[in-house]
């Protein structure tokens, strides 16, 4: 930190309760996630050239490395992994309703369902 | 009246307020891409064999705006992070790289763009069609560098791959040998249709969040001399949303460029 940067504000006020011991210990983890979502990105792209038979596997694959990286995302670069009760029951009611809608495009496409478009 | 719960945190949820109001914001933002991402399951489980396309963008430029993106996500937090230690200099340097970083982005896309509306499928009176990027073209003729689509060959492709195995060569076609032309936009099919609603719709999010973290950067920078707890938490919040485009586009990613 330079001279100049203490010239703003008050180093405790801007803090909310963090030390800069915490802060460092919080960039360490962002930097090992970063480095874990760039491996993911070129793992994406090299899995993405072998040649599975199987449609379902590809999908699979390339949907599982984007939900851990997504995972990263959310839980250490948005915080959620140490978020408040009430971030939680947001989010809660986000993944019901979003599983709620996926799974009525996935029902709707049951050739057998009520909900089926033809 | 000064705003309320600005910067301290209300006793019943443990948050300033504004913290509420992203999140509320980005569950609907979760709800608003998961209808277009279930729109794109059902169109594409519905087409016929061989009308999806495989392989039809750019794989190492999709990888670099996802890079780029990635990039932009750790200098947010970054930027974050130098102001939660006092280091407001610093924080102009990460900001001003994620600056870039959705000028970079926005520049590849657009370049992307590009590369669609001067890809074409012409049909021609022979009843052959032909597919690829017009490279040259005047009044008489256009030169297509790309390949004869062969129907029955094109049913069976399921995979990326496979499509990136067609050999590609010019060829050039006068107009009046040609019955029907049209090029890769919104209106050509259900695949570029989706392909635009999505990444048009998350184009903008990138330029409104560029925006919002640009005015923060700048023109409204003095509220870190005034209330430097209540910036640091527009920093946060601003953040927040930045990391939502940042996390759509890793599904986008390999759901349309790579299966």
């Amino acid at each position: 930190m330079s001279q100049n940067d203490h010239s703003h504000g008050s180093p405790a006020a801007a803090s909310g309760g963090h030390d800069d011991h915490d802060i460092r210990a919080h960039i360490r983890g962002y930097m090992i996630v970063f480095a874990a979502l760039i491996i993911g990105t070129f793992m994406t792209v090299w899995v993405s050239y072998i040649h599975f038979e199987s449609v379902a596997v590809t999908v699979a694959i390339a949907l599982l490395i984007a939900s851990v990286k997504g995972f990263l995302v959310a839980a250490y670069f948005m915080h959620l992994i140490s978020e408040k009760k009430m971030i939680y029951s947001i989010m809660a009611a986000t993944v019901f309703f979003f599983i709620g809608l996926m799974g009525l495009t996935v029902w709707s496409m049951n050739a057998g369902s009520i909900i089926h478009i033809k | 009246m000064d705003i309320p719960f600005t910067v301290e945190p209300r006793k019943d949820t443990g948050l300033f307020n504004a913290k509420v109001g992203i999140w509320l914001f980005l569950a609907s933002e979760v709800m608003l891409f998961g209808a277009l991402f279930s729109t794109y399951i059902l169109l594409r489980v519905g087409a016929a064999p061989g009308d999806w396309p495989h392989g039809l963008l750019n794989i190492p430029l999709g990888m670099l705006n996802t890079i780029v993106l990635i990039v932009s996500s750790i200098t947010v937090v970054m930027a974050w992070a130098s102001l939660k230690m006092n280091n407001f200099a610093r924080f102009r340097k990460f900001q001003a790289v994620t600056l870039m970083c959705s000028i970079a982005f926005l520049c590849i896309k657009s370049y992307e763009y590009h590369d669609k509306f001067t890809h074409y499928e012409v049909q021609l009176n022979d009843g052959k069609v032909l597919d690829g990027h017009m490279t040259e073209s005047d009044a008489e003729k256009f030169e297509i560098h790309g390949h004869y689509v062969d129907k029955a060959e094109a049913a069976k492709v399921t995979h990326a791959w496979q499509e990136r195995e067609v050999k590609e060569d010019h060829y050039t076609v006068k107009r009046s040998d040609v019955k029907y032309m049209e090029s890769y936009g919104p209106w050509h099919n259900t695949y570029t249709a989706i392909y635009f609603t999505l990444t048009g719709l998350h184009a903008l999010h990138v330029i409104g969040g560029a925006l919002v973290i640009f005015m923060l950067w700048g023109p409204l920078a003095g509220m870190w001399k005034t209330d430097p707890e209540r910036y640091t938490n527009r920093i946060e919040i601003s953040g927040l949303f930045w990391h939502f485009v940042d996390l759509v586009w890793i599904f986008l990613f390999p759901v349309l460029y790579l299966l």
